[in-house]
């Protein structure tokens, strides 16, 4: 598959790091599935889906190329291929997503779907401070968190959710930092509850052949980016390790 | 009654279970993801190649696939020799089959300081990967495109280290069996063909730009797949050392024909897009099942009667 060309039709700002970007370009996507979005002579990065109908993706200022990114207004192009890997999978009656930072914005999407089948979903989002809130869901029930109590309720994402998981729940589904899905892991395997997590990783080919983003032997660009908690208990990389450009192993 | 493993070959002194090889460059970053290739099924695996110090290797895009085509530029990216070496001894000690350490240099001394070090973790072979057509502009014309250069490399390679050696070679060459001649009385203990064709160039007519953030990229997959028959046939009518058929196979049917060109191995790597994680299993039972179907007993039987 190579590289479609997708006009930016709007550009929302979620906060003062994350915009979302609104393209022209008709992509049968799954929440949690990713694309490559190339920047001509620029870079190539990967980005999950954060809606389709219109197509968007949620973009984090954190690099050189994220900042081209940010630079770019309604009526420029961006070029792309996909969609990649493996997104999350609605299971149930009723369900949570715990979003960390800019890892909510797969998991609005996905509660955009569980809405339509139907299926009842808790949604708690958190940030560090309410500056990095990503925008809101209409989810029904809704509870946001920040680590200095700047929006909503004082605390981590995790608190609320061993709260919410009181309550009889089918799946859990999990995005953000990576040591806040270590915390969701041990939480839900303690409630015996299944979950799923949205990894990130550095990427090359983004269809699992050169091995760059391998999470303990786990290709995330193709074995995921969506693993479920059995697929990752016991890896030896999640929570701990990522690989850089050269392939060297970095604590994360 | 013991029940014969049709499939056992061996490649100079290491048994394979079966003649399937995990490619270097496809998945093997590091000692996690070779385990899990020689859990997924290949008959012994190789690692990405190692250099003398860290490289970030070109910028995105690095590996393109369209139709029969995988084309890639990930421009020889690796954590360097210091930090290889105990990825590839765990490797060795978890895969459970044997592992093929895949070194590159800009220089003959290059491999030898490369090579000395890697060796330490003892790997079943030390794979000269001399072949490599997107560095070009850093390191010029690969060495494998010269009879003398990759002699000179394979001589002095084996010189330093006890560790048996493959060499493996670029097609994009007038005369690949004089090459591989050449590195066969140089003392390599076998021969990996192909490396990837080309370099090619694919150009975004929306964009006004290659596609590759190199420029240009090396061709495999299935597209290239007669190109390596050919001259996997050309070397082994040259040499006596055992040779490893890499380039574009997909099926049991397309390593058969591999060994008909006298191939004692074959590489697999592209078959992971096109097939999925099962392909190595796919491939074995596809050869066993052609063995059986035609009253084949050995892979050696397969080869072409001259």
């Amino acid at each position: 598959m190579l590289h479609q060309k997708a006009l930016i039709t709007k550009v929302e700002q979620e906060n003062f790091k994350v915009k979302t970007f609104h393209l022209d370009l008709e992509l049968d996507a799954e929440p949690g599935q990713f694309v490559m979005v190339w920047i001509p002579g620029l870079d190539e990065k990967p980005f999950c889906v954060a809606g389709v109908k219109p197509l968007r993706l949620s973009v984090a200022k954190v690099g050189p190329f994220s900042e081209k990114m940010h630079e770019l207004k309604k009526g420029d192009f961006i070029w792309m291929r996909g969609p990649f890997g493996k997104g999350f999978e609605l299971k149930g009656k009723k369900v949570i997503m715990v979003g960390g930072g800019y890892g909510v914005a797969p998991l609005r999407f996905l509660e955009e779907n569980a809405r339509k089948k139907d299926i009842d979903a808790i949604f708690i989002m958190g940030a560090k401070t309410c500056t990095e809130l990503m925008k809101k869901p209409k989810a029904k029930i809704l509870n946001v968190c920040t680590d200095d109590g700047s929006e909503g309720m004082r605390g981590l994402v995790t608190e609320h959710l061993e709260v919410a998981l009181k309550e009889k729940v089918d799946c859990v589904y999990a995005c953000g930092p990576e040591r806040m899905l270590v915390k969701v892991l041990e939480i839900c395997e303690k409630a015996k509850v299944e979950c799923q997590f949205s990894l990130e990783r550095y990427m090359k080919c983004g269809f699992g052949l050169c091995g760059q983003c391998s999470c303990g032997g786990l290709m995330v660009c193709k074995d995921g980016p969506v693993f479920t908690g059995k697929e990752l208990r016991g890896n030896s990389d999640f929570g701990k390790k990522r690989l850089d450009a050269s392939g060297k192993g970095i604590e994360i | 009654m013991l029940v014969k493993n049709l499939l056992a070959t061996r490649l100079g002194k290491s048994e394979l279970r079966n003649p399937t090889i995990l490619n270097s460059g496809y998945l093997g970053v590091n000692s996690d993801a070779l385990i899990r290739a020689a859990k997924m099924g290949a008959g012994a695996v190789t690692s990405k190649s190692c250099g003398q110090k860290p490289r970030k290797g070109h910028p995105n895009p690095t590996v393109l696939q369209f139709g029969d085509v995988i084309m890639n530029a990930v421009g020889l990216s690796n954590p360097g020799a210091d930090e290889e070496v105990p990825e590839i001894l765990r490797a060795v000690q978890g895969a459970g089959v044997p592992v093929i350490a895949s070194i590159f240099a800009e220089s003959a001394e290059g491999y030898v300081e490369v090579a000395g070090k890697i060796s330490k973790a003892r790997p079943a072979f030390i794979e000269l990967n001399m072949s490599c057509p997107n560095v070009q502009l850093e390191m010029g014309i690969p060495f494998a495109c010269d009879s003398r250069s990759a002699a000179q490399i394979v001589e002095m390679v084996k010189d330093t280290v006890k560790t048996p050696i493959i060499a493996k070679l670029s097609p994009n060459v007038p005369d690949i069996a004089s090459i591989a001649k050449s590195v066969e009385e140089a003392g390599a203990d076998a021969i990996n063909a192909i490396n990837t064709v080309g370099p090619g160039m694919v150009i975004d007519v929306e964009a006004k730009k290659p596609v590759l953030a190199n420029k240009v990229g090396g061709i495999s997959g299935p597209a290239v797949r007669p190109i390596a028959v050919r001259c996997v046939w050309e070397i082994s009518r040259a040499v006596e050392i055992p040779v490893i058929g890499t380039g574009g196979i997909l099926t049991g049917r397309d390593a058969v024909e591999m060994f008909m060109a006298g191939a004692s191995a074959v590489g697999i790597g592209s078959a992971l897009h096109y097939r999925g994680n099962e392909s190595f299993k796919l491939i074995c039972s596809e050869i066993e099942e052609f063995m059986k179907k035609n009253g084949y007993s050995k892979l050696g039987e397969l080869r072409l009667e001259e």
